[in-house]
């Protein structure tokens, strides 16, 4: 190992203890946030919150902007946005209920050609940004409202007429693949545990908990992939690259642009990841899927230690900043406060976890 | 940071302290709080937890989001309240959640929307206006005032609800009827609906189906053709410009369906459930009330106050 005393050793190469390693994370200061609105409605939100039950119930709103924000966070590190993240959850469901309803296609078809449909759309998104030269900003600024009224459109002519297409229940019904992106993970385990009084049940007996949704399973298979290709891989290098500086990165030989527009085409793909999970739960889709979650996963991306200029941040920071945000959004309703005032905490919890976040890491780092 | 903290806690004892003893009634609605419709629900839940001295409280996603709703639905679910009550616009994502309430043996009321559905998913009863019913109330209202041909002004055709009213218009006034379809742009309304008059002088009757959406453009379009007041115009839901034209006499009346009742009825029948087992053996119609000139005038006054 390095010799910590001696002069002319590179500063690179001195051994840190796993502590100061650990406290230099990006990915410190959401879990501190975690910890602080834990504590915050411990002491507020009803009993039930913290219950088995009551943790997958704000897991799940958790769950489903999490796969968006671990793209958007590898996006951000990559050094672009994706505004159209929420649009393309309409889009995508509207092509998901289209192939699955008026197609009559089974899921095994149905669901990569979503997700290949979804891609090919961030690949267009990621082209004209890399070729443009413009602001990632703007231009998924514009597909944001295009694909918005393009699922108005397709949805008006999927059903003729309907901002509401349904009946997909019942299109999907039997089909293998179903458990795999909706309903509740280990129904079985979950039964037995109930019956043997392992997990609370209502008063009649019914469990809870019937099971672990899937959108959770996938929450965390997504931020363990990410984070092990950000962290272990050469892409991962190249990411961080492409985000810190694009010309220094593109000068020692990363692929800056293929690097971008795979990423821009990740986003998609996880959005239409969602779109299907969202679509086979509720067996219907509507023009205002995914209203408003690009700025839920941007946020929940920067509350993980992301910044908006690109090349620092972390998957399992987008992570965390998912569940603060899904405690915030369901924990709320633990409370006794008053629904009006919904917004001016939400907003209120949201900067308070993020001044924290970064009081924090500016302390353990020594940044200024 | 101290100075966070301390109002943390602050706010977290004013969120504590209230009362433990009385039922427990949650309240999950598609209205999102700043929606004027919808905050005269709130009103009326809050004035029903004041008299019935339930403990309530009123929910609703920020946006038009199911799936955030079934969420909430589920996370209401999980407190075990004594009651809830849940306004249903889409069965297919929000009727599994439905369905865990009543599982749960938590009795649930819906209300506004969802009529149709809110016994198969096992709701107690449904309190709301039946579309169709409400239509056929105008229908026969404006055959009375001599009408024989109709025209129904729809700014939404393919929507379920708005077919309805039309159709029970078409029963109710017994006369020829037609639909008009229309968007939501009020000057589309107008030009539109000045060309169905051009062209068909039997018209001698008007119901929109909405009041500021297409009631007022249309009566826009009656005034600039000279013929407001002679031509009968009745119209779903109000507005305070639609009112001032019931009050003026260029339309006859605009169809309340009096949410504020949706609210107050639903929190109330469920603490009584709660405290005595009472139920109504049937669904309530909230309305329609036909607000004709002579109501007018208080109506106005009362909307200022977020009750009607």
């Amino acid at each position: 190992m390095a010799d910590k005393n001696s002069d002319d050793i590179d500063e690179r190469l001195i051994a840190e203890s796993s502590f100061s390693k650990l406290i230099k994370r990006p990915e410190l200061g959401a879990f501190a946030g975690v910890v602080l609105v834990t504590v915050f409605f411990f002491f507020t939100a009803d009993e039930s919150m913290f219950t088995l039950s009551g943790v997958l119930n704000f897991m799940t709103p958790a769950a489903q902007l999490g796969i968006l924000a671990i793209a958007a966070a590898m996006l951000m590190i990559g050094g672009e946005f994706d505004l159209s993240l929420g649009s393309m959850v309409a889009f995508a469901g509207l092509f998901f209920a289209v192939c699955l309803v008026n197609l009559g296609l089974p899921l095994l078809i149905a669901i990569p050609c979503t997700l290949v449909f979804a891609a090919l759309t961030g690949l267009i998104n990621g082209q004209i940004v890399t070729r443009s030269g413009l602001p990632s900003f703007i231009v998924t600024l514009a597909f944001l409202f295009i694909l918005r009224g393009l699922s108005l459109v397709g949805l008006k002519m999927a059903t003729g007429g309907s901002t509401q297409l349904r009946g997909i229940r019942e299109a999907v019904k039997g089909d293998f693949l179903v458990p795999f992106f909706s309903g509740d993970a280990f129904p079985a385990i979950f039964a037995w545990l109930g019956e043997n009084g392992y997990i609370e049940t209502f008063k009649n007996g019914t469990p809870k908990v019937t099971g672990i949704p899937v959108e959770i399973l996938w929450f965390l298979m997504l931020a363990a992939v990410a984070t092990y290709v950000l962290l272990r891989t050469p892409v991962g290098n190249w990411i961080f690259a492409a985000g810190g500086d694009a010309n220094a990165a593109s000068n020692s030989g990363v692929p800056v642009f293929k690097v971008k527009v795979s990423l821009f085409m990740l986003t998609a793909a996880c959005a239409a990841l969602l779109a299907i999970i969202q679509v086979l739960d509720a067996g219907s889709t509507d023009a205002r899927r995914g209203f408003q979650k690009e700025f839920e996963a941007i946020i929940a991306a920067v509350i993980g230690g992301c910044l908006l200029t690109g090349g620092y941040g972390s998957a399992i920071g987008a992570f965390f900043g998912a569940i603060i945000f899904g405690m915030v959004v369901i924990g709320l309703t633990y409370t006794n406060i008053d629904q009006d005032w919904f917004q001016v905490f939400m907003g209120g919890m949201l900067l308070i976890s993020v001044l924290f976040n970064n009081m924090i890491r500016k302390r353990v780092t020594g940044e200024r | 940071m101290k100075i966070t903290l301390k109002s943390i806690l602050v706010t977290a004892a004013i969120a504590i302290s209230s009362p433990a003893l009385a039922a427990d009634i949650i309240v999950v609605t598609h209205g999102q709080a700043q929606d004027a419709f919808w905050s005269v629900v709130k009103n009326g839940v809050e004035l029903a937890a004041k008299h019935t001295g339930a403990n309530v409280s009123y929910r609703a996603p920020e946006t038009f989001d199911m799936v955030a709703m079934s969420q909430l639905i589920d996370a209401a679910v999980n407190q075990e309240p004594d009651g809830l009550v849940v306004s249903i616009p889409d069965p297919d994502a929000l009727g599994p959640s439905i369905r865990r309430a009543v599982a749960a043996g938590i009795p649930v009321i819906s209300i506004n929307s969802g009529s149709d559905v809110s016994k198969d998913l096992g709701a107690l009863l449904h309190v709301g206006q039946d579309e169709f019913d409400a239509g056929v109330a105008a229908g026969e209202r404006l055959a009375a005032m001599g009408g024989t041909s109709g025209l129904c002004v729809n700014p939404e055709v393919g929507n379920v609800a708005l077919d309805l009213r039309c159709a029970g218009f078409d029963k109710g006034f017994g006369g020829t009827t037609s639909v008009l379809p229309v968007t939501m742009d009020p000057a589309e309304v107008q030009a539109k609906v000045t060309a169905a008059l051009s062209s068909n002088g039997d018209i001698d009757t008007i119901l929109s189906l909405g009041a500021s959406s297409s009631g007022e453009p249309t009566i826009a379009a009656l005034k600039a053709m000279g013929v407001n007041g002679k031509i009968h115009m009745g119209t779903f839901d109000m507005s305070p410009g639609f009112l001032e034209s019931i009050i003026a006499g260029d339309a006859a009346f605009a169809l309340d369906q009096q949410q504020f009742l949706q609210g107050y009825l639903a929190v109330n029948f469920l603490a009584l459930h709660a405290d005595f087992g009472l139920m109504p053996g049937g669904n309530v119609p909230s309305g329609p009330n036909l607000i004709t000139a002579d109501k007018a005038g208080q109506v106005v006054e009362l909307s200022a106050r977020g009750i009607r």
